[in-house]
């Protein structure tokens, strides 16, 4: 298996259409060259930052294209292993958003998880994204990502709701409303607030920007209109990764602000508020 | 036959501090008890703990005789209502704030109730209003017919008059001294104002760091 994916590094990394690569790379870095210089004379001050971002992006980008390059050769199976991991990853990197929160990291992971799983399963099952490793993981790792995205602005917002609405939750609990009740009011609020970029893409497809996975189907000579419809059917993907994501996430740390005793847990809003 | 409400050594420490620390006092049925002391000495925290819409770290608080503890929490705050100092409404109708315990529970509007509650505070031909279009001492009203609506049996005030300007503030304590005395309601009063807690309280509660000094008849404690 490590000969295989070691065959077909070397095998990509010897295509002539890598030096094209190179090349096209040589002409962007002359661009940010003229920009880093105005910059420059500008006074700025972000020269390092740019220059070293940079760098650190080729880097990444050239590591991951190498690593794609290897699972490609790997057997399907992998994809779960890899895919598993990217949730975890984003879970984590995710979590720290409403890490004020208990059990955040714990409802990320779930509810990534969920999110994603079903939505890569499904469509894989009904054979709209092929059951190779090139789409499983290409595609996969964007609705993961989406997922991860919508549900940082999900626990952020709900964070912040709860924190601002003290007070009104409270005296509402004091009517003897049932906690879960009460918070639902802020849990809409955080699920539509997270969903507004996905839905904000969806709303200016073609119309803003033509999204890149479309874009690149266009420039590797696929039809434009099935491009047009393949990028859809992503966007809808992503969408509804996105909306199981953030629905699971809050509801699953609205639970946590509670004690048993269904009051604000203190120690948590001592958190949030820092 | 046991008080309305009794604590027994009621304590909350927070960070290591005692903000609360071993109270225990007895309120009896339709009896008014105003507590007094200083910023900081611990009144709006003592009534907290009585709906326990925070928990208490030591001793507990008997309702006709029974733990509270025993009570499932949700029914507990529909017997003990609490006004908080500044209302806290949501957005949307005077109605729609009044009634949102039930609304909430999936009971039953009390359409009579309402309109009732609404015309002994004053606010008849409010119903349908925008909270938004309020004034704060309307709104405060709103905030204690949301509480009544419950019918709770004891009613905890947290200075419901504070946040208002004298000649409101002035209004708020009338109504709440007529809804306490028509309705015999057994209420605790936080107050920093010494002549309100004279108006209102049967019984007056000081608080000093957190512990109980003095409780007696308003001429007793209140020179």
């Amino acid at each position: 298996m490590i000969e295989d994916a070691i065959a077909t590094l070397l095998e990509h990394a010897s295509d002539p259409e890598i030096r094209t690569g190179f090349a096209q790379i040589g002409i962007a870095v002359v661009l940010t060259v003229v920009v880093l210089g105005v910059t420059y004379v500008q006074e700025l001050g972000f020269e390092r930052e740019l220059l070293t971002t940079s760098a650190r992006g080729f880097v990444q980008i050239l590591a991951t294209g190498a690593v794609i390059g290897m699972l490609l050769a790997a057997h399907i199976a992998w994809a779960s292993v890899v895919l598993a991991f990217m949730i975890v990853a984003a879970a984590w990197i995710s979590h720290e958003r409403g890490a004020d929160l208990p059990g955040s990291f714990r409802a990320s992971l779930v509810a990534i998880a969920l999110g994603s799983a079903v939505v890569i399963a499904s469509m894989a099952f009904a054979g709209a994204i092929e059951r190779t490793m090139r789409d499983l993981i290409v595609v996969g790792s964007m609705v993961i990502a989406m997922a991860m995205k919508t549900n940082s602005l999900a626990l952020e917002r709900f964070t912040n709701e709860i924190s601002s609405n003290r007070a009104e939750i409270e005296a509402v609990l004091s009517v003897g409303a049932p906690p879960e009740r009460v918070v639902s009011e802020y849990v809409s609020t955080s699920i539509y607030a997270s969903l507004i970029p996905i839905l904000d893409r969806i709303k200016s497809l073609g119309i803003v920007s033509i999204p890149g996975l479309m874009a690149g189907m266009i420039i590797a000579g696929a039809n434009p209109i099935y491009a047009a419809q393949y990028q859809f059917v992503i966007m809808l993907m992503l969408f509804a990764a996105s909306a199981v994501t953030c629905m699971a996430s809050t509801l699953l740390v609205s639970r946590y602000v509670f004690t048993d005793a269904k009051q604000l847990d203190g120690d948590v809003l001592e958190a949030i508020d820092g | 036959m046991p008080p309305k409400l009794e604590t027994e050594s009621l304590t909350r420490v927070v960070d290591g501090e005692r903000i609360v620390d071993s109270v225990s006092v007895r309120i009896p049925a339709a009896e008014v008890a105003a507590v007094i002391g200083p910023s900081g000495a611990g009144k709006s925290s003592f009534l907290r703990l009585l709906n326990r819409l925070d928990e208490p770290t030591e001793g507990t608080v008997y309702l006709d005789g029974r733990d509270y503890r025993e009570i499932d929490p949700l029914t507990l705050r529909r017997r003990v209502g609490f006004v908080p100092q500044a209302p806290a409404l949501q957005s949307g109708t005077v109605v729609e704030n009044v009634t949102i315990g039930d609304r909430l529970c999936d009971e039953p509007v009390d359409d009579e109730r309402v309109a009732r509650l609404l015309e002994r505070v004053g606010l008849g031909g409010y119903r349908d209003e925008p909270i938004d279009d309020l004034s704060g001492g309307e709104q405060q009203r709103v905030a204690i017919t949301r509480t009544l609506y419950v019918d709770p049996e004891v009613v905890l005030l947290d200075e419901p008059s504070a946040h208002l300007d004298s000649a409101t503030e002035s209004q708020i304590e009338g109504l709440l001294e007529e809804l306490i005395r028509e309705d015999e309601l057994t209420c605790v009063v936080v107050t920093h104002d010494t002549d309100q807690a004279r108006r209102l309280g049967d019984r007056i509660v000081r608080f000093e760091d957190g512990r109980v000094t003095q409780v007696g008849a308003p001429r007793e404690v209140i020179p």
